[in-house]
């Protein structure tokens, strides 16, 4: 074993951190850093094999045609899934790094089982950080720091999360991202295809996207352009949850309810930066809970996302220049 | 039509998940986006506040509400009011879950409307009833049929503009059911609804169209089946990719039908190797011995062969075919025009082969299915009936047999141009070539097999006349002409020869005999190495140019004969080197025509007047006489 580094998480502080002063309580200190989920199977969840067949499909083609390839992962459940189905792609193996792009916003318990995951899955981990608007230096020297203190989350969102992409990938120069994102989440996401390409400077062209049809897809771009592999298109935010536990696929704690001082519980459908990402009421203790209240829920899964509902279209705005 | 519940889903173990795809297609403006977004209204599978949401929207910008909103989310259009791309987007009946495709009408989008019906297992088509049947609901059904979608309902919509006219549905119903007669589709049935007002939709109008009694748009997805599976059908696993994880060779690649064992004997085509499944590969599944169509899986074999991107796997019965040459109907949807003779790029499953536009064998107008004549290109929204070529064998089924085998797209630069379906190709026995120990992997390199991966036959076309006749000019036109067809080709000619290999000849009669003898060899050779060899000298004695297509003949060639002929007058009027000039003045000893003979073929293949044809004619005059002689044999027998 090759000796660890000192963790820079410390759980005991959790309790105290500004993340959890809303609804949503810290985590117990000695609980575990991940939720591994009992394996089931259940009846209604046979249609699992077809997507899962695709997505491995489509992680392999991805693999094939681009050679210098990343996997952004933003620990959240999709991703968590996007993890899973490479290993099953390629026999346990994930032959390409990943990327994190932190916020500097994440819940504590993020990352934490941020550190636990990359020793877990043995993770080639990039973790990439918009330091200059964070500091307010740089390019952002006249405009002052970029947080959600100080600027709209619409803004924050394009300055930390797409503007650090494009940094991290004018480093790395990579050709292709396999990304999770769902047609399900978002009207804009229902109008993409499986291999999206992008403009040197992120521009989605969607008004004028190439024809993709019977697993023929746009495999090669233009040197500083990139294309989007989005491989988890097909799937329902309640697929995700049959295959997680059918698959028992480890993923964070705070998908799950806890008890806030309201004495109502609560727990979060999406997870986000802290200052923007908004739980909902649930008592959704277990993943079975969780799918049996998706089937009735009719709020959509992206609603405690402030981001997105900022202004009309502010997701298409935000998609069109690179967002994921 | 209610959104299924927690407890229904567990009270009903058995209910069908697999989501069917539905696409909606029709005439731009016929209400594809409004049927689309009621159906979600109707079936209550929309989230809370969405639809107030959108009045809101409407409200502040001044425009009626209409359910057309619920899905263009779009701000582009939302402003122009028109759905611009394909859109996918669940919901589900208490029977089961479905993918709605909203396919969009306008023209310039078929595209989309490709992209989005492709993958589709049903189609609602819809005609406004105050519209009648448009060029688009011709189109549209053209391209179902060709897509090879059966199941369709038509949905005559706009029945409120109409006056719940029984008898305006009734010639609808009437005109569209002759024109899908003519392309082989039957259309389930046909309902009048309005979208607009939720008639027929998810429920029954008899206040307004107390004349239909049967079912309603949501009742007939109902009645859609499921697709298929293709567990029962041969076995074709094309090769994906071949990895290398903890020293075990895997492949890769996803089983599109039938079933693979550990230890079955696979077939490998095109190369026709064999080996047996040692294992099948899966990360964090229950083992198993069996994989079915639709799995994503890797497999090792007893017998490490060569096996590659590309190739496909079968049992020993029920092979694919293999072949270089095939029909298919194709759809274009490219920026350029298709062109008779040019090379494209063409991927069929994990096959990735360059390939040449042979024919147009029938070019069809989708929307009114005429014919139409003379055309040696398919434009964008084209229809046709091809014969393709590719340079390497391509391993096919027929699209009515297996179709995801059977199913091609042509590239465009970087994206997808168009699509092809095949039909028409025969199947050999396998086992017969097997045993007759004729696969091409193993023998030599034969001309045969060059010929097949260059896509032609080597060949000696030789150009003979005077001096001035031509020879020169045609010999570079006919090259360009050939290399742009993509043929290999080169010219031999003085230039080349007389200054390397013949710089020890000079033009007494001995020297121009061994200067046409050894052209005649070096010709044999290039076009045995798989050239199209051009020659270009005077050659003026018929023996010596018998004895060069002997060689060639000898040699496997093809030997074309060229008399390139001009008048003396003319000849000696060009004069581009001042030759005669100096002949005549006596400085050149034994010139051709002057002071030497020049011996017209008696049998040339063809004859060219330089003096009558243009150059452009004349080139045309030997490629079409060339061309079929060189085709390479489609079943070559190696």
């Amino acid at each position: 074993m090759t000796p660890q580094p000192p963790s820079t998480v410390d759980p005991l502080s959790f309790s105290t951190h500004p993340a959890y002063a809303g609804l949503y309580p810290a985590p117990g200190a000695d609980e575990p850093p991940a939720f591994f989920p009992a394996k089931i199977s259940r009846a209604d969840s046979e249609h699992l094999d077809a997507l899962e067949a695709q997505s491995i499909f489509l992680i392999r083609e991805a693999f094939h045609f681009f050679k210098n390839i990343c996997m952004p992962w933003s620990m959240g459940k999709d991703s968590n899934v996007l993890i899973w189905l490479s290993k099953k792609a390629f026999c346990g193996h994930i032959p390409y790094p990943l990327l994190h792009i932190d916020t500097t916003y994440e819940f504590p318990e993020m990352i934490q089982y941020r550190e636990w995951a990359v020793q877990h899955h043995a993770l080639k981990l990039i973790v990439k950080i918009n330091e200059d608007a964070r500091a307010g230096r740089g390019d952002y020297a006249a405009r002052g720091q970029i947080g959600y203190d100080t600027t709209d989350p619409v803004t924050v969102t394009h300055e930390l999360k797409t503007v650090a992409l494009q940094q991290v990938m004018a480093e790395h120069k990579w050709d292709a991202l396999i990304t999770g994102i769902r047609r399900d989440e978002d009207p804009t996401r229902a109008k993409e295809r499986y291999f999206s390409p992008r403009t040197k400077d992120f521009e989605w062209d969607y008004k004028d996207q190439p024809p993709e049809f019977w697993n023929q897809f746009t495999t090669s771009c233009a040197p500083g352009e990139h294309v989007r592999v989005q491989a988890l298109l097909d799937w329902s935010e309640r697929d995700i949850w049959l295959y997680i536990q059918r698959e028992g696929i480890p993923i964070p704690k705070m998908y799950f309810a806890r008890e806030a001082q309201d004495g109502k519980r609560y727990r979060f459908r999406s997870l986000g930066c802290w200052p923007i990402s908004g739980p909902v009421e649930s008592d959704a203790d277990s993943i079975d809970k969780i799918i049996d209240e998706l089937a009735v829920t009719k709020t959509s899964e992206r609603a405690g996302r402030a981001q997105d509902h900022h202004e009309r279209n502010a997701m298409q705005k935000l998609r069109a220049k690179g967002f994921m | 039509m209610t959104s299924v519940s927690a407890s229904s889903l567990s009270a009903t173990p058995n209910q069908d998940q697999q989501r069917l795809k539905v696409v909606f297609v029709g005439h731009v403006d016929h209400g594809k986006s409004t049927l689309i977004g009621r159906i979600f209204y109707d079936t209550k599978s929309l989230p809370d506040g969405k639809v107030e949401q959108i009045q809101k929207a409407c409200r502040e910008e001044g425009m009626e509400f209409e359910y057309a909103f619920l899905l263009d989310a779009l701000l582009e259009e939302q402003e122009q009011n028109i759905t611009i791309d394909t859109t996918q987007i669940q919901f589900k009946t208490e029977k089961r879950p479905y993918v709605i495709i909203d396919a969009p009408g306008h023209k310039e989008f078929l595209k989309n409307m490709i992209t989005g019906a492709a993958s589709a297992d049903a189609a609602v088509l819809l005609i406004a009833a105050n519209e009648g049947v448009r060029e688009q609901s011709r189109r549209h059904g053209y391209l179902l049929s060709l897509l090879g979608i059966k199941q369709v309902v038509v949905a005559v919509n706009k029945m409120d503009l109409v006056g719940f006219s029984e008898e305006t549905f009734r010639a609808v119903v009437a005109e569209y059911e002759a024109f899908l007669s003519q392309i082989g589709l039957e259309a389930r049935t046909f309902v009048p609804i309005s979208a607009k007002n939720g008639l027929n939709v998810a429920l029954k109008a008899p206040a307004e169209m107390p004349w239909y009694q049967g079912p309603t748009i949501t009742d007939m997805l109902d009645t859609f089946e499921s697709p298929k599976t293709l567990e029962e059908l041969p076995l074709r696993f094309p090769v994906q990719d071949v990895y290398r994880f903890d020293e075990r060779r895997i492949i890769a690649g996803r089983i599109e039908s039938g079933t693979l064992k550990v230890g079955d004997r696979l077939v490998f085509s095109p190369n026709n190797k064999t080996s047996v499944v040692a294992s099948i590969e899966r990360w964090n599944a229950p083992q198993s011995g069996t994989a079915v169509a639709g799995e994503s899986v890797g497999i090792t074999l007893t017998e490490q062969i060569f096996v590659e991107r590309g190739h496909v796997a079968s049992q020993e019965v029920d092979a694919p075919i293999e072949s270089t040459r095939f029909k298919a109907n194709l759809f274009w949807m490219g920026k350029r025009n298709l062109q008779v003779g040019e090379r494209y790029k063409l991927k069929l499953t994990t096959q990735e082969l360059d390939c040449e536009l042979v024919s147009i064998d029938r070019l069809i107008d989708a929307s009114t299915l005429e014919v139409i004549d003379g055309r040696t290109h398919i434009a964008k929204n084209d229809v046709a009936e091809i014969t393709v070529q590719t340079r390497a064998p391509l391993v096919m089924d027929n699209h009515d047999r297996l179709p995801v085998m059977g199913r091609f797209i042509l590239l465009e630069d970087r994206q997808v141009g168009g699509g092809g379906i095949i039909f028409g190709g025969t199947y050999t026995d396998r086992n017969k070539i097997k045993s007759e120990n004729i696969f091409w992997s193993e023998g030599a390199v034969t001309a045969a097999r060059r010929n097949l991966r260059n896509g032609h036959r080597g060949g000696v076309v030789w150009l003979t006349g005077l001096s001035g006749s031509g020879k020169s000019t045609l010999s570079r036109a006919l090259e360009r002409e050939l290399f742009n067809i993509g043929m290999h080709t080169y010219v031999l000619d003085g230039d080349n020869i007389r200054h390397g290999l013949n710089s020890n000849l000079g033009f007494s009669p001995e020297d121009r005999v061994e200067n046409i003898r050894r052209v005649a060899e070096v010709a044999k050779l290039m076009a045995d190495s798989g050239l199209v060899v051009i020659t270009a000298f005077i050659s003026p004695y018929r023996v010596d140019r018998l004895r060069a297509r002997e060689v060639a003949l000898e040699g496997g060639c093809e030997f074309v004969e060229v008399y390139v002929n001009a008048p003396l007058e003319v000849c000696e009027q060009r004069d581009p080197k001042s030759l005669y000039k100096k002949a005549r003045a006596g400085e050149i000893a034994e010139f051709t025509g002057i002071s030497a003979p020049y011996e017209a073929p008696l049998g040339a293949e063809i004859e060219v007047k330089t003096d009558v044809l243009s150059l452009e004619e004349s080139v045309a005059a030997v490629v079409e006489h060339l061309r079929p002689l060189l085709r390479p044999d489609p079943t070559p027998e190696i």
